[in-house]
């Protein structure tokens, strides 16, 4: 395994012990991820894309294989914030300021007052957001309150995003703006994305190579790299971004065909 | 303008409750109504239902006919601010406890179980036979210059009944807080003193208030039950006590007493409505 990776997966089962016997959420999985590289997880519901986000992230112990974060243990890179997570609903206190919000990791962490107040007008800058600093989360939209928790996850500064589904709540219009904000952040924060999705488009748009998992037992079935270059307007009216949603399409029926059998 | 229209609806309401006692007292036989002999409605007589105006001449009128003596009014008020102070201190003891309780047992769960069943057992044994047994306890309590004294006795059963709301309304509001919140801290590797101060606390201040509520008006009852049984001198338990030995020949004595007691309730939910006025910016939907 390389140095220079973000995350590093090798041979990574997840079990979950149930009364009614346990539960193979993972089994087998391997992956890599480089520094500064945006890779989706995409898959049917069960497929154990969230419980893999939730592994990388320390939140809940691997079974048995091995799980880094910049060349750490996963339990380690989550008490350093190695990692930011944006989780599916924003999740934001309401009783907070938005910008009080975007401060919460760093007051959690101990960070002086006037820091705090530098890096949270930094991040709602880059998010689009300064002018709504004062507001209290429920009176922004859900796009909005999305990119709130999205630049609380940035607040460290952290050289790895975990997102699990954070556009999956949203208007379709509203996803594809997101999507185009996602990459432009990304680039200028040169952090490594995990992005978990359900949207064959989203992953494609949004990631270099798309990660596809099957269900029963959790596991990858294929990885499609993707090759578009820089994202703009045009990616999502070119004939690359089809023929790779095809190609990704493909990859979910080839393994899920089988699945539906069973069930 | 809210405020006002507020108001005026609770003046509305009084008014009407006047009313309705006037026109009852007024219409319905002296006797009032029994069915056999079950009586079924009140007896409507002066010596059972006073003019409203009776009790509000009870107020002004003096307490013993020598010249000198404080008025009705004055007594009651006097007494109310004594029970009023007890019970005040009651339900601060109690708040502590309770929240420290709550707290415990949200923080380990063998506590939760320990505990919960002995504090709901706890509101079930009937103040009456408490508060002699406290008061006979703490007379045997004295080290160095401290000796316990009666007033004491009154604020532990203030506190004994205000602490049980708090605790199990704080314990729901710890435990308030959604499943992404909880993990969105853990993502923070926040430990178990930052997630108290930072989310369950704020979380929990919306059950808080309602259980504040309840815990106020215990302590209130609380004071008042435990100043009868014990036979403290200087409370409104003392002044309904001797005004209802009064009451055959004059009861708008013991109304008026009584509404004095009904008050000091309301005085206490009142000073409750300003510490949620305080905390307003940690209520669920509203906006500061």
């Amino acid at each position: 395994m390389s140095i220079d990776s973000a995350v590093g997966i090798t041979g990574v089962d997840k079990v979950f012990s149930a009364r009614k016997g346990d539960v193979i959420a993972l089994t087998g999985i391997h992956l890599e991820v480089a520094k500064g590289e945006f890779v989706s997880l995409i898959g049917p519901s069960g497929c154990g894309k969230s419980t893999l986000l939730r592994v990388i992230a320390g939140l809940i112990p691997a079974t048995s294989g091995q799980v880094t974060v910049n060349g750490k243990s996963a339990e380690q890179a989550r008490r350093d914030q190695d990692y930011g997570f944006a989780f599916q609903q924003a999740g934001l206190l309401e009783w907070r300021s938005v910008a009080a919000n975007v401060e919460l990791p760093l007051v959690v962490h101990g960070v002086s007052r006037a820091k705090r107040r530098a890096r949270a007008r930094e991040l709602l800058d880059l998010v689009g957001l300064a002018d709504f600093a004062e507001h209290r989360p429920q009176e922004l939209s859900g796009g909005m309150q999305q990119r709130v928790a999205i630049a609380r996850a940035l607040a460290e500064s952290p050289t790895l995003l975990l997102m699990d589904e954070p556009f999956g709540a949203l208007d379709e219009m509203t996803r594809e703006r997101m999507q185009g904000e996602l990459v432009r952040i990304a680039a200028e924060t040169s952090a490594a994305v995990v992005f978990v999705t359900h949207s064959i488009s989203e992953a494609v748009f949004l990631s270099q190579r798309v990660v596809v998992m099957s269900p029963r037992p959790g596991r990858i079935a294929d990885v499609v790299p993707i090759g578009l270059g820089a994202r703009d307007l045009d990616t999502r009216e070119a004939p690359e971004f089809f023929a790779a949603v095809t190609q990704v399409r493909e990859a979910l029926r080839g393994r899920a065909s089988v699945g539906e059998g069973i069930s | 303008m809210n405020a006002l229209r507020r108001a005026g609806m609770v003046l509305l309401g009084l008014v009407l409750l006047g009313g309705l006692w006037e026109l009852y007292k007024d219409t319905a036989p002296s006797d009032g109504v029994s069915f056999g002999s079950v009586p079924i409605l009140p007896r409507t007589g002066d010596a059972s239902m006073p003019h409203l105006s009776s009790i509000w001449h009870a107020f002004g009128s003096q307490e013993v006919s020598l010249a000198g003596s404080s008025s009705v009014l004055g007594s009651i008020a006097s007494a109310g601010f004594y029970t009023l102070k007890l019970a005040l201190g009651g339900f601060v003891v109690g708040l502590v406890i309770g929240v420290l309780l709550a707290v415990l047992m949200d923080r380990l769960r063998f506590a939760e179980r320990g505990l919960l069943p002995w504090i709901v057992l706890s509101q079930t044994v009937p103040l009456i036979a408490i508060a002699p047994l406290i008061s006979g306890w703490g007379a045997g309590v004295h080290f160095g210059g401290f000796q316990w004294e009666q007033w004491m006795s009154v604020a532990v059963i203030a506190a004994y009944l205000s602490f049980f709301p708090i605790s199990v309304g704080m314990l729901r509001g710890l435990k308030s807080p959604t499943a992404v919140h909880v993990e969105l801290f853990r993502s923070l590797s926040a430990g178990w003193f930052a997630t108290l101060i930072r989310l369950e606390l704020p979380a929990a201040v919306p059950f808080l208030i309602p259980a504040l509520r309840l815990g106020a008006a215990a302590s209130v009852v609380g004071a008042v039950v435990a100043e009868t049984s014990i036979g403290v001198p200087d409370g409104i338990g003392r002044v309904i006590i001797d005004y209802s030995q009064q009451a055959t020949g004059d009861p708008s004595r013991l109304y008026a007493a009584v509404i004095g007691a009904a008050l000091l309730g309301l005085v206490a939910a009142a000073l409750v409505s300003l510490l949620d006025l305080g905390l307003r910016s940690y209520q669920r939907g509203r906006t500061a």
